[in-house]
């Protein structure tokens, strides 16, 4: 081996040991436990005939089914004529309808039930005008997660529809075909993969999300509360072990059928496919306009409804507007729990944005070891498939046993950061992926030729040309950690807090005002964090084009 | 003993062979042009004598000293690739510069100077401040010739560095190459597709063709004389004439028409008549149905009155005629 590839394969077996202590130890302890009873004995599928055998137990699994099943098939339609919208038609501010839509990914998905409380709840704005529609349960359930899974939904029918062929439609149209089975023989086949893997995410998504349900779920349990139930009320790890692997199976399914279907979808886009020309027609537009806003109107209802409930005094008894709101009382948190929030996520950020760029660039760069880079990249695409609520749970079992060596990162924003980067990897690592393919390949033998060490041009060359997918990296990081509740929701102490869980502690202490005021802070920073990244992307891109 | 000598080196890629016992050997200020159709193992050889590839067995000595198993960085050459692999965030300067940091000790000001010393060489000075993307492709491709030769490497490989450019620019630069080339009495291996390049800036061709040297010589020679009927086919035109025992093989160029009453060694009637500017092509067909083509300089062309259907008498002269046991690509009767 020579000099410099010895230095290749420690960064990646340094890498592939990382990913084998952030994820899959945990996850053997996690199955571990789901076989074994409570002395650790091996007692094979006992506890999941335990589990089906009790009717407490396996209706929540029905009921997160039946929650699933109806978010998915209205977040897809609603994801899918909003992209349609967007790129198909003529309507106006579709760059301000885009930006909407992304609302709900930037705040936590307890926030959208506390919203909906704010409006439907006993005291809610609608309430209080007459309508009562019962949020708590399955309605309030259904409607956060339509909510929270609707931009997935959404982004994935624009790209697809976005980068469609339009010449296809251009020699149909010379043919005569009518509209109908155009959209039966172009349209459909063509989002017919996007349409599959929407419906799963968005499935996979409501199935795992404990962040709705803990606040808005009232009596209707589902396996995200049950799993939390199990492990920090009852503290039955075996049985909460079993509810963790439950909640594995769609994500699984989804990430095989996102495997073949992508596959198979390999070369559909082709480089010289022309930008479809859409053609007038005012009915259509008014109809897609009017959905539209209504979806937008809908969200900014919700931010409204927040809005309110965070800058009045005692909802809805005292109008008087105040700030008072937004002194958080510390038994909840506190303002600390803001900036513990904040300060993990930079953590997470910073850290994970590193590690995802050196593990990319081992799997992508590095020469020769096959095979070790085949196990890199398999790693890579498994975090898709873990929820939250699973690496929490696992992570409660590994790494909280005193004979770990890893031990100490127990109950420290170590094991939070840890978390958040295995929980959201994937994405920043395709995004990262795609932008070190798109450098030439041939820059390493050129910089071999002239002797220069391989790190001289990752910091010099493959670092700086990867800029603006190192600030995608960071933004989504930095937002994705702002907003999750689900893998710290086992893993925090009470003296590091974060605003997610500090909402959901406001909520069950009945301070909604102070809830929303904190729901808003996280929007509010989101939203800055966003533009910055929109301002300075737009700055490369400009400067690039100058130079 | 030569300068680069490469000796037997067999090179797999999953079961496909790349490289199939190659030898060759390269002179010390020699330009040697590699040629051969996509896929032939050309690129490979390159590689493997940058260290870029590693080889399956063989050996590779540059100098003298058995090479084969240094890394790139201690083999002394510079490189210059067909995307020309510029690094798009630094300047023409920078890029040049990039390289000269790592090699050579010596103070900023004698770095500079080094570099706007070989940019002058490839007269690229007036565009040292510029962003590859703000460059022609010629300007690119020579920015990367610029860089490769700075570090004064003890040989040049260039992979295909004309492709990429338009048929004038790659025309012109053809020669700046060679020159330069010569002025620094660097040895230089460039791998081509473009047998018009390899004839016409080599001192030495190596054709190659399905993982193994066809043929070792200069361009007169791989032209006039190809040793196999591979050779044959694939540089320029040729007629392959199936004759007892074997193939005939005649350039076009070389054909003789003569009148009724010369002596001929074949009778064919004009099938078609192509113009191609300064030369003629005349397609003619014999009467067992062997299409013959006949290449002559447009002026006597004109002098001459064919036109398709015109019974033509063909000479063919002995010296000229090479023979093969069997013909390559499109087999005439």
């Amino acid at each position: 081996m020579r000099g410099k590839s010895k230095g290749q394969f420690l960064l990646l077996c340094l890498m592939l040991a990382a990913f084998v202590i952030i994820m899959v130890l945990p996850l053997f302890a996690l199955f571990a436990r789901a076989f074994q009873d409570n002395t650790g004995q091996f007692v094979g599928m006992a506890n999941y005939r335990a589990y089906f055998a009790n009717p407490a137990l396996s209706r929540a699994l029905w009921n997160t089914i039946n929650v699933s099943l109806v978010t998915t098939v209205f977040s897809v339609t609603l994801g899918f004529l909003y992209a349609y919208a967007l790129t198909r038609t003529n309507i106006r501010f579709k760059r301000f309808f885009r930006y909407m839509a992304l609302i709900p990914i930037f705040i936590p998905t307890i926030v959208h039930a506390v919203g909906l409380i704010s409006l439907f709840g006993r005291q809610g704005l609608i309430t209080q005008m007459g309508f009562d529609i019962e949020i708590f349960g399955f309605i309030g359930i259904t409607l956060s997660h339509i909510i929270f899974t609707f931009p997935q939904a959404f982004l994935m029918f624009f790209v697809t529809l976005e980068y469609a062929d339009g010449r296809l439609y251009e020699a149909a149209e010379s043919m005569g075909v009518k509209p109908l089975t155009k959209l039966f023989k172009i349209t459909l086949p063509e989002i017919k993969f996007t349409l599959i893997n929407a419906a799963f995410v968005c499935f996979t998504l409501a199935f795992t999300d404990f962040g709705a349900p803990v606040v808005i779920g009232g009596g209707y349990n589902v396996l995200a509360t049950d799993l939390f139930v199990q492990i920090t009320g009852l503290f039955n790890f075996n049985m909460g072990a079993v509810v963790g692997t439950l909640l594995l199976i769609p994500a699984i399914l989804a990430f095989i059928v996102n495997r073949v279907t992508n596959i198979a979808n390999m070369g559909a886009m082709s480089a010289k496919s022309t930008k479809l020309k859409v053609k007038k027609s005012l009915a259509r537009d008014i109809f897609f306009f009017a959905f539209c806003s209504l979806i937008v109107l809908f969200f900014l209802t919700l931010i409204g409804a927040l809005a309110v409930r965070a800058f009045t005094t005692f909802f809805p008894f005292n109008m008087t507007p105040t700030l008072g709101n937004f002194q958080f009382s510390p038994v909840t948190g506190g303002v600390g729990s803001f900036f513990n929030s904040v300060r993990m996520s930079l953590i997470t950020a910073t850290v994970g944005t590193a590690f995802v760029f050196v593990y990319a660039y081992v799997a992508e760069k590095t020469d020769g070891f096959e095979f070790l880079r085949k196990i890199a990249k398999l790693f890579s695409v498994l975090p898709l498939a873990l929820p939250g609520m699973v690496i929490g749970v696992s992570y409660i079992f590994f790494f909280n046993n005193p004979n770990n060596p890893f031990n100490f990162a127990f109950g420290t924003v170590g094991i939070l950061v840890m978390a958040n980067i295995l929980s959201f990897f994937s994405v920043p690592y395709l995004t990262i992926m795609g932008a070190l393919k798109k450098l030439d390949r041939e820059f390493e033998s050129v910089s071999d030729s002239m002797s220069a060490p391989r790190w001289k041009l990752f910091t010099m060359v493959t670092v700086p040309l990867s800029l603006p997918a190192i600030l995608e990296t960071f933004m989504y990081y930095f937002v994705s950690s702002m907003v999750t509740i689900s893998a710290i929701v086992f893993l925090y102490t009470p003296r590091f807090r974060v605003a997610s869980i500090a909402i959901s502690h406001m909520h069950a202490e009945g301070v909604f005002a102070q809830a929303a005021a904190m729901s808003l802070l996280i929007l509010l920073v989101n939203v800055v964090v966003r533009l910055i990244y929109e301002i300075t992307i737009h700055l490369i891109k400009k400067r690039r084009k100058q130079a | 003993m030569s300068f680069l000598e490469v000796k037997n080196v067999v090179k797999r890629f999953d079961n496909q062979s790349a490289l199939n016992n190659v030898s060759i050997n390269v002179e010390k200020g020699e330009l040697v042009c590699i040629l051969g159709p996509s896929g032939c193992g050309k690129t490979t050889l390159l590689r493997t004598i940058a260290g870029l590839e590693t080889t399956d067995s063989g050996k590779i000595f540059i100098d003298g000293k058995d090479a084969t198993f240094l890394p790139p960085a201690k083999r002394n050459f510079g490189i210059v690739f067909q995307s020309y692999a510029l690094f798009p965030n630094m300047t023409v300067m920078g890029n040049v510069l990039f390289g000269l940091k790592q090699k050579v000790r010596a103070s900023k000001a004698e770095l500079r100077r080094r570099a706007e010393e070989v940019l002058e060489m490839v007269d690229l000075t007036d565009h040292s401040d510029k962003y590859p993307r703000q460059l022609s492709g010629g300007q690119q491709q020579r920015t990367a010739l610029a860089r490769a030769i700075a570090l004064s490497p003890s040989f040049l490989l260039l992979d295909e560095p004309l492709s990429a450019l338009d048929a004038k620019v790659r025309t012109k630069l053809r020669g700046e190459i060679r020159e330069i080339q010569k002025q620094l009495g660097v040895t230089t291996v460039m791998v081509t597709h473009d047998q018009e390049e390899a004839l016409t800036m080599a001192d030495k061709v190596i054709v190659m063709n399905n993982s193994v040297v066809e043929q070792v010589g200069t361009p007169k020679e791989i032209y006039g004389n190809p040793a196999t009927n591979f050779v044959a086919g694939f540089i320029g035109s040729m007629n392959f004439l199936k004759v007892d025992g074997g193939i005939k093989a005649i350039r076009p160029e070389r054909i003789k028409l003569v009148g009724r009453f010369d002596t001929f060694d074949l009778k064919a009637n004009v099938s078609a008549v192509e113009f191609k500017g300064p030369l003629t092509r005349v397609y003619a067909r014999t009467k067992n149905a062997a299409e013959v083509s006949i290449e002559l300089p447009s002026q006597s062309f004109d002098n001459m009155n064919i036109r398709a259907g015109a019974q033509v008498f063909l000479r063919l002269p002995e010296e000229h005629i090479s023979r093969y046991t069997e013909a390559w690509g499109e087999i005439a009767v």
